[in-house]
């Protein structure tokens, strides 16, 4: 026995030291730099100073920092609560026990967006909703005027962007679970005089309901660090309309070059994060 | 235990080979195998036809080595946009492993690269230098100075700012060619002017979209700002300005073109990353934008090899220099920025790049390089050199350099002028009134540097 363990300790020692050398420790170190005035150039570069919570008030009275949070939020609940979650989950249903070629054709299609990286996704979006992109091309065959959607419309847009590129993971997550549902409960509910609306409502959502709460988290974390999509289609303009917190992150830290109060954004965002996660969980062990 | 052996060799060989592996990574080495100097120089490339890449590989290097042949000069661009180039360098030049020998610093950074330590203090190498005294213009030197005092960096390109304006339109909207506007009130007259005679035309182009970067502060707060009686930072006291009557009026004019006037670029271009191109390659040409206030740099857009082209460029298009507020002396501003030479601290070979940089400086090999570029050189030689004064537009920019004002001296510049880019920014879209922009701009920096980094006038 204290062969096999020493064995596996053995084993798992690569994997343990990468995690603490490229895992906690920057995490450790992220957390003692938001409380420094770490920048990039100046001469707060030569000289790191312990400033306390410095950056963590400064941050507090930013109105750009307040509008950066509400700007996540918003992002967020659209782009993957609303979006990615819910649809993914109802086109999971649509797909249900329909033709396998059907199923085929119709998730290749949401899967392509997936597999496709981020920034390339981001520069296909960027030309369909262009002045002269593919979105005004269609509109103006019914006769409407184009619209300048990344400057009218910018969250809209970067929103719409991430729910074509995220949906399929969520789709692909209830396929799985939908499909481990024993056909019997379905069935029974059905003799038992069940209408669709009541057996998603009372038998199908409760038994895929641990795959919700998962997938949600997953979503929701993925979400929070979304960057590359934002930045490269509105660089978090026109304004600060699109500037959520990653982008508000990046800009302190490398546009103003002001290290400390970057890492202490991160901080905050790990933060929401955190919470975000211990919240569904919470959610999950109590209802199930 | 056979298999525990082989584990081990395996274990052994792949580390053995990872050691060789980061070894060969560290690279600056200080002196090649032959015994020679290494000089490694290192600058902002734009691709595979950046004209300074161009302008070494066209026989600079080798006819530097064969005067020196115990160095060797190895050429290090860095392919980047001038905002990431700014992070990356200063990365390098972090450690001696990566820092190079010469490093091209733009003057808007300098100061905060030489207050952070980066660069070293090249005070005693221009003391033995007649060229610096003699020839590099004296205006310029304030560029380059740290905020100690020190010498840090050889300015080798410059430029100033102006107004650009197509001659046809104006002179067709009854406006005096060449446009030479005395004040303020005249250039937003002539804006009026302009919209009134020709509805579909832009009359004024000003840089005010947040993605701009630098530009919304440089081209048009400060062109505004240092036509008044106040500044942005006062040298002697070492504060911020946060609030001043020449701040205000600067936030006025730009309101008043396009909140009450009118006479703006529509929003949509203005606030877009791109605006200057789609007002030089784009509007300009298509004869749908009258003026535009921009860099000197800007006009070689339609030259011959320009990204648009027009013929005869110099009928149609003109350079003015940008009138002070009420007129007051010397009647006009600009301001200035531009690229410097500058040696790392913890470069190995000082001595072989100052020799190196020298011979980049000299009056042939310095005006080469602005003639290629379409800059203005730091050198009031260069004039003597054919080829440099007979550029389209060259002259007027030139003339401009006497009036220059340079950027604040001091390592919090990038901070505040990030704060003024998202202020002119909410002015021009009518989402802050200047009073409460001052109001912004005040709370915004004292809450970024501290109360006794502010001042008030």
């Amino acid at each position: 026995m204290g062969r096999k363990n020493s064995g596996a300790a053995l084993f798992l020692m690569p994997s343990v030291l990468l995690l603490l050398v490229f895992f906690i420790f920057p995490i450790i170190l992220t957390f003692c730099f938001a409380f420094t005035n770490m920048a990039l150039t100046g001469a707060a570069a030569q000289s790191l100073e312990f400033v306390g919570f410095r950056n963590f008030i400064n941050m507090f009275q930013d109105p750009d920092f307040r509008i950066s949070v509400w700007r996540t939020l918003v992002f967020l609940i659209f782009s993957a609560v609303i979006g990615q979650v819910a649809l993914g989950f109802i086109l999971a249903l649509l797909m249900k026990e329909k033709n396998v070629t059907f199923r085929r054709i119709l998730g290749i299609i949401v899967i392509a967006a997936w597999v496709t990286p981020e920034i390339v996704v981001a520069f296909c979006m960027v030309s369909f909703f262009s002045d002269n992109g593919s979105l005004n091309q269609i509109i103006s065959w019914i006769g409407l005027k184009p619209v300048s959607w990344l400057f009218s419309f910018p969250m809209v847009s970067v929103i719409i962007a991430n729910i074509w590129h995220g949906t399929a993971f969520s789709m692909m997550v209830y396929q799985s679970a939908l499909d481990e549902i024993p056909k019997d409960v379905e069935e029974a509910a059905v003799i038992d005089g069940a209408t669709g609306f009541q057996i998603l409502r009372h038998i199908t959502i409760p038994m895929v309901k641990g795959s919700i709460v998962t997938n949600m988290m997953l979503v929701t974390l993925q979400t929070l660090g979304v960057f590359t999509l934002i930045y490269t289609m509105t660089g978090g303009g026109p304004g600060t309309s699109t500037q959520t917190l990653p982008v508000f992150m990046y800009n302190q830290a490398f546009v103003n070059y002001q290290f400390g109060y970057g890492t202490a954004i991160s901080l905050v965002l790990l933060f929401i994060g955190i919470v975000a996660s211990l919240s569904y969980m919470k959610s999950l062990k109590i209802k199930m | 235990m056979k298999q525990g052996k082989k584990g081990k060799v395996i274990l052994a060989a792949t580390m053995a080979s990872l050691l060789v592996l980061t070894t060969a990574c560290s690279s600056g080495k200080s002196n090649s195998s032959d015994g020679k100097q290494n000089v490694t120089i290192t600058f902002r490339s734009s691709g595979s036809e950046d004209t300074l890449t161009k302008y070494f590989k066209s026989g600079l290097v080798e006819e530097f080595q064969k005067q020196n042949p115990d160095i060797k000069v190895n050429i290090a661009p860095i392919l980047a946009s001038e905002g990431d180039y700014t992070s990356k360098i200063v990365l390098q030049l972090k450690s001696a492993d990566t820092a190079p020998d010469i490093v091209a610093e733009d003057t808007s950074i300098i100061k905060s690269d030489a207050a952070a330590g980066y660069l070293s203090a090249l005070d005693s190498q221009v003391g033995g230098w007649a060229d610096w005294k003699d020839h590099i213009i004296e205006n310029l030197k304030a560029g380059v100075t740290g905020e100690d005092g020190k010498i840090y960096g050889i300015p080798a390109t410059t430029d100033t700012r102006g107004i650009w304006y197509n001659k046809e339109l104006l002179a067709e909207a009854g406006i005096a060619v060449p446009f030479k506007p005395a004040s303020w009130a005249e250039v937003l007259e002539a804006a009026r002017t302009i919209k009134a005679k020709f509805p579909d035309v832009t009359p004024l182009n000003l840089i005010v979209g947040k993605s701009s970067g630098e530009g919304v502060t440089m081209q048009t707060l400060e062109m505004l700002l240092y036509g008044t009686n106040d500044t942005l930072y006062n040298d002697s006291t070492k504060k911020w300005v946060v609030n001043s009557p020449g701040l205000l009026d600067s936030f006025k004019f730009i309101n008043q073109v396009f909140n009450v006037d009118k006479t703006g670029t529509s929003l949509q271009v203005a606030l877009n990353g791109q605006a200057g191109s789609i007002a030089f390659q784009q509007l300009f040409p298509q004869g749908k934008l009258a003026m535009a206030v921009d860099g000197s740099w800007a006009g070689s857009t339609w030259f011959e090899n320009g990204a648009a082209p027009i013929a005869n460029v110099q009928d149609k298009m003109g350079f003015a220099p940008f009138p002070t507020q009420n007129g007051q002396a010397p009647g006009a501003t600009t301001m200035s920025g531009g690229w410097a030479w500058s040696i790392p601290e913890k470069s190995k070979n000082k001595e072989a790049a100052w020799k190196f940089m020298q011979f980049l400086m000299n009056r042939d090999n310095a005006t080469a390089r602005v003639i290629a570029e379409g800059a203005l050189s730091p050198r009031n030689d260069s004039t003597e050199v054919t080829g440099y004064t007979d550029r389209t537009f060259i002259a007027e920019a030139q003339e401009m350099v006497n009036t220059a004002h340079f950027r604040p001296a001091n390592d919090q510049y990038a901070t505040v002028s990030a704060q003024l880019q998202s202020i002119v920014e909410s002015i021009a879209t009518g989402k802050l009134t200047p009073e409460d922009a001052v109001k912004q701009f005040k709370d915004g920096v004292t809450r970024a540097l501290g109360a006794d980094s502010v001042e008030e006038k």
